[in-house]
């Protein structure tokens, strides 16, 4: 009944290429749920395979698939690699998508640690990983330590406080049945306690929305026919800035072009075709492309010639993308204007600085960053993290769901199994720690 | 030469000295007094939340205090009844006269057991190892090994208020040098202090203004093999009374004279028996605090107040008694007391019980820092039988977390550590839906039986409740109830939803409104009420019992993975200092004990993983 570990295991941000290994007997199962392509179950051992990788009907990327069957692989287990070349956000995305079909997420070092426990290593490799599983687990404990800092560290334990006091007034109930001053924590009492339970940590889901601005990145597509100038612009930007990333030509699975820091934050200009098409090559729009980016893009701009007239295509483009991602930048305004536009949008050109600077303010604007800044930081920083969170908050769903149908001493298996959870996140799961709040909360006893 | 050497007569001391007869040893039990075997110094009832579970693994495992509970109580309960099958939880009224006197004679029966009143003083060691036992009158008395089950007794003394005495329970006498010798030995030693409430004459009761408690009115019984052999309509009643602003008063005013409060107790006492005067010190808003009168047996007019443990001096308990409503002209039989007495560091036993300084050495109940009588008579049995697999060099009986309330507790005990005296409580347990009242037998039986501490007939018993339990489930995932206008029509009248199509009876026992009760009605179901209590069960929670199996299974693997005894914590480079020194102290069996103990972290976990595969080749 061992579970399935999976973790991206490529270092995050470096290299265009990522790979996330899936570990464990259900490793087979899980990749031919997401992954369009040939039987991965029929396949031979060490292989690799070119497919898909989807969420339902989302094709999320490109990928190679290596097959490797148990036990002659890293941890003796059934091992998948993906190797994904779309970026950490997309890597990210694929992993997600492992862990909602029934993998866990692997703590720093357990794939050594099962090739470890199956027997896999030899005496030498255990003495070389010896040391890089400390060394790893000592910057995990510090980087740990960094992002749980201050508010994030206080919301999850308060929330987690709350937890442990309805727990401690159940567990009261139980052990001390006969206790009539004690509240009875009854349904109707529960109900409302779990739900507001819910809304704070969903509440900290969306913020992790925001969290991912600041720690990946703002991406940034964009978007227009050939000639609209998104070169320019996109050159415009990376020269002002001193871009800190340019992109290497030749290395076609790049999708970052270039990264810029805006306000402190990071602005990443995403691949889209046409964005450095040459004059003399004649490309369409790329829409399939263009779709593509959309997805994975925080921002969208549509670049627009102020000096035509608003095409079908331009439209189509237009229509691609969600209000919310969209910005509209009206290029060329040193050329005459022919262009009508109903829609919001940026006005500007590349030939003075004043079209970027608008964009720049046009971007903060969308995404609300001077707000971001300022307001209530509780969000989850890591996957991990955030993959603790959902599992805590699918346990007070299940509590919440079973609360008419089940027992109080089964609903307080979810409730205590999201106490765990949240204890996960904050470092702390001190097993007899429940027992202090009940003996200190409830007067009990001969 | 005897094979085994019982030190005490308590609810540890039966067991043990019973099991290790039971399989055919040479067995002496020492007690003070005779007339104290099985004694129940504190309150009259057996089992209770989480410890009834106890009671039943005690049985299962081929234990007497079931069988013995079920012979001598008064009243019986099933607590939690509403709180679902995990917490579900015996509890009797055991008539304090009746009990030890039934266990006397289960003990007598036994040709094996030998029981004789003296004080054990001393040890004789050699090369580390027990062999015998040194009397109060220096007599030798020799044997392979020693279960010392002392209870309170070591250096007891005994508190009301600021004077002490020292004795133990009933003013018996106590071990004086005992636990200096185990001091000697090299054995850590512990201060514990717990406490009794005052006793009532009946007959001084005003009743009337009392709450009723009654027993329930179905048969239960601990032991998986005998037939109910009390009257439901027999059932004596006990009461619930509560304290008051006067009573709160004169604790407050009399604050310094109690032993607790006026420092004349050094033992650390339970913080889930807490005393009167800690529960207004500690919780001085609640207005008041909920009390039990309950008797202690119908064979004299004594009754047990619950809930009012103190150390005050006797004429404040007078005060105290007369405040509460009903007991304004109680006369009292005996005073409370505080009591303290010497235990030893549960930290230094293995799992089997064995001491890890005194080689044949074991240890049960109060001495290892717990407190009740069944978390005793649970140990008591498990040190019994691994005194006897010592002697015969086999394999102890270790329970694991998910097996037993047992194994929850011993492992506890050998892997935290003690701040206070140990109590069972369901909270502790993490796989308590696997470890129920309703399947005691099939979680321990087949143990029992490998251990030989249970008899062919018990083993048949089970392998065909076990069958049953198959057959049964087979029937009802085979068989669909055949709607018709009538049955509809009792759905619908006992306000269940009326089902869309024909289901099958595994899928009608799913819905949470509909049991065995209500489908017989439509299908004879021939199968007794265990089973069918059993199916139920499994069907009914299926997805959450199989939650806490997957929660299990994982540490099945690191339970397997065993550490040798001689490993040397210092030379494991890169753990951390804090686990070094509490792996060094607790050395852990398995890789999964040495997780559980605080201040070891995962990466100490793998660190030690990976030196016991380089070092041992340990797979």
């Amino acid at each position: 009944m061992e579970d399935t570990i999976c973790a991206i295991s490529t270092a995050k941000g470096v290299g265009a290429i990522s790979i996330i290994r899936i570990s464990g007997k259900d490793a087979f199962k899980i990749i031919n749920k997401i992954y369009k392509g040939k039987d991965l179950n029929k396949v031979e051992s060490n292989t690799i395979n070119y497919g898909y990788i989807y969420d339902k009907d989302e094709l999320i990327d490109e990928v190679l698939v290596s097959i490797l069957k148990s036990p002659k692989t890293y941890t003796m287990e059934d091992i998948v690699e993906i190797n994904s070349h779309g970026g950490i956000n997309t890597t990210n995305r694929i992993l997600e998508l492992v862990l909602e079909n029934g993998a866990r997420l692997a703590e720093p070092g357990e794939f050594t640690k099962r090739a470890f426990l199956n027997g896999r290593i030899d005496l030498t490799k255990a003495e070389a990983v010896n040391d890089l599983i400390n060394a790893k687990s000592d910057l995990a404990r510090k980087v740990a330590l960094n992002n749980i800092k201050g508010n994030l560290y206080n919301k999850i334990k308060s929330l987690r406080n709350s937890i442990g006091e309805l727990m401690a007034n159940i567990e009261v109930n139980i052990d001390y049945p006969e206790y009539e001053d004690i509240e009875v924590i009854t349904n109707e009492i529960l109900k409302p306690k779990l739900n507001k339970i819910k809304e704070e940590i969903k509440i900290i889901l969306n913020n992790t929305k925001n969290a991912k601005l600041i720690n990946n990145g703002i991406n940034v597509a964009l978007i227009g026919r050939p000639n609209t100038g998104k070169s320019s612009i996109l050159n415009k930007f990376l020269d002002e800035e001193k871009a800190i990333v340019t992109n290497i030509p030749g290395t076609t699975r790049d999708i970052v072009e270039g990264s810029i820091t805006l306000d402190g934050f990071e602005i990443n200009f995403i691949d889209t075709a046409g964005i450095r098409e040459t004059s003399d090559v004649v490309e369409k729009i790329g829409v399939e492309k263009s779709k593509q980016a959309t997805k994975d893009a925080d921002i969208v701009i549509v670049v627009l010639n102020n000096n035509e007239k608003l095409t079908k295509e331009d439209e189509e483009l237009i229509n691609l993308v969600p209000e919310n991602k969209r910005i509209i930048f009206v290029n060329k305004n040193d050329l005459e204007n022919k262009l009508e536009l109903k829609d919001e949008y940026v006005l500007g050109n590349t030939i003075d600085y004043s079209g970027i600077d608008n964009l720049k303010n046009a971007i903060k604007d969308k995404l609300n960053l001077d707000n971001i800044m300022v307001s209530d930081m509780t969000y989850m920083s890591n996957i991990r993290e955030i993959d603790l969170l959902k599992k805590a908050l699918n346990n007070i769903q299940s509590a919440i769901t079973n609360l008419n149908s089940m027992p109080i001493d089964m609903l307080e298996i979810d409730i205590s199994n999201a106490w765990n959870n949240l204890g996960e996140i904050i470092g702390e799961v001190y097993q007899d720690e429940l027992l202090d709040i009940l003996f200190s909360n409830f007067c009990v006893g001969k | 030469m005897y094979d085994v050497i019982v030190v005490g007569g308590g609810h540890a001391g039966c067991e043990a000295s019973n099991i290790s007869a039971k399989l055919g040893m040479k067995t002496l039990l020492l007690t003070m007094n005779k007339k104290n075997i099985a004694d129940m110094p504190c309150n009259p009832s057996i089992g209770g939340v989480a410890k009834g579970i106890i009671v039943r693994e005690i049985d299962a495992l081929g234990g007497l205090m079931g069988v013995v509970a079920d012979k001598s109580h008064f009243q019986i309960k099933m607590l939690n009844n509403s709180k679902g099958p995990a917490v579900r939880s015996l509890r009797c009224q055991a008539d304090k006269r009746v009990y030890p006197k039934v266990m006397l004679e289960y003990l007598e029966s036994n040709p094996n057991l030998e029981i004789k009143e003296a004080l054990v003083e001393d040890l004789i060691i050699e090369n580390n190892t027990v062999k015998g036992v040194i009397l109060s009158d220096n007599t030798k008395i020799y044997s392979k090994t020693v279960i010392l089950t002392t209870g309170t007794y070591l250096k007891a003394s005994i508190l009301v208020g600021s004077t002490k005495k020292d004795e133990g329970p009933h003013g018996e006498g106590r071990s004086n040098t005992l636990s200096d010798k185990l001091k000697e030995y090299g054995l850590e030693i512990i201060r514990l202090k717990t406490g009794t409430p005052p006793r009532i004459a009946k007959d001084s009761i005003d009743f009337s203004k009392l709450k009723e408690e009654l027993g329930d009115d179905t048969y239960y019984t601990f032991s998986h093999d005998i037939k109910p052999v009390y009257d439901i309509n027999k059932q004596q009643k006990c009461y619930l009374l509560y304290t008051n602003a006067l009573t709160h008063q004169i604790i407050r005013d009399n604050l310094t004279k109690s032993a607790m409060y006026g420092g004349y107790v050094t033992g650390t006492g339970p913080r889930y028996c807490p005393s009167i005067e800690d529960k207004i010190v500690r919780f001085s808003d609640k207005e008041r605090h909920q009390l039990f009168l309950e008797p202690e047996s119908i064979y004299y007019d004594e009754w047990y107040l619950q809930g009012f443990s103190t150390s005050m001096p006797v004429d404040v308990q007078e005060k105290l008694v007369h405040s509460l409503e009903g007991l304004e002209h109680a006369k009292i039989t005996k005073y409370a007391y505080a009591i303290e007495y010497d235990a030893i560091n549960p930290l230094q036993m293995h799992p089997s019980l064995e001491n890890k300084i005194i080689h044949n050495l074991f240890t049960a109940g109060q001495i290892n820092c717990t407190s009740g009588y069944e978390e005793a008579a649970g140990q008591g049995l498990i040190a019994g039988i691994n005194a006897v697999q010592k002697i015969l060099d086999t394999e102890p009986l270790i329970l694991k977390r998910d097996e037993a309330y047992i194994g929850v507790l011993i492992d506890d005990l050998v892997t935290k550590g003690i701040k206070d005296p140990y109590r069972m409580l369901t909270s502790r347990a993490e796989f308590r839906l696997i470890l129920r009242h309703d399947n005691a037998d099939l979680r321990l039986r087949d143990i029992a039986y490998k251990y030989h501490t249970i008899n062919d007939e018990q083993y048949e018993r089970l392998q065909q409740k076990k069958k049953d339990i198959a057959n049964l489930i087979k029937e009802i995932k085979n068989t669909k109830l055949e709607l018709n206008e009538e049955i509809k029509k009792d759905f619908i009248n006992n306000n269940f939803s009326v089902p869309l199509r024909n289901l099958s009876y595994e899928e009608l026992l799913r819905r949470p409104e509909i049991t065995f009760n209500f489908l017989n009605n439509y299908h004879h179901f021939n199968y007794n009420k265990d089973v069918l209590e059993q199916v139920e069960i499994l069907i009914k929670y299926e997805g959450y019992i199989n939650k806490a199996l997957k929660e299990s299974a994982k540490l099945k693997k690191i339970e397997e993975k065993e550490i040798p005894e001689n490993i040397d914590y210092t030379k494991i480079k890169n753990l951390a200092s804090e686990a070094r020194q509490k792996l060094s102290e607790i050395r852990p069996r398995t890789i999964a004990q040495a997780s559980r103990i605080s201040g070891v972290n995962p990466s100490d976990i793998t660190i030690l993983s990976l030196y016991l595969k380089k070092e041992y080749n340990n797979d």
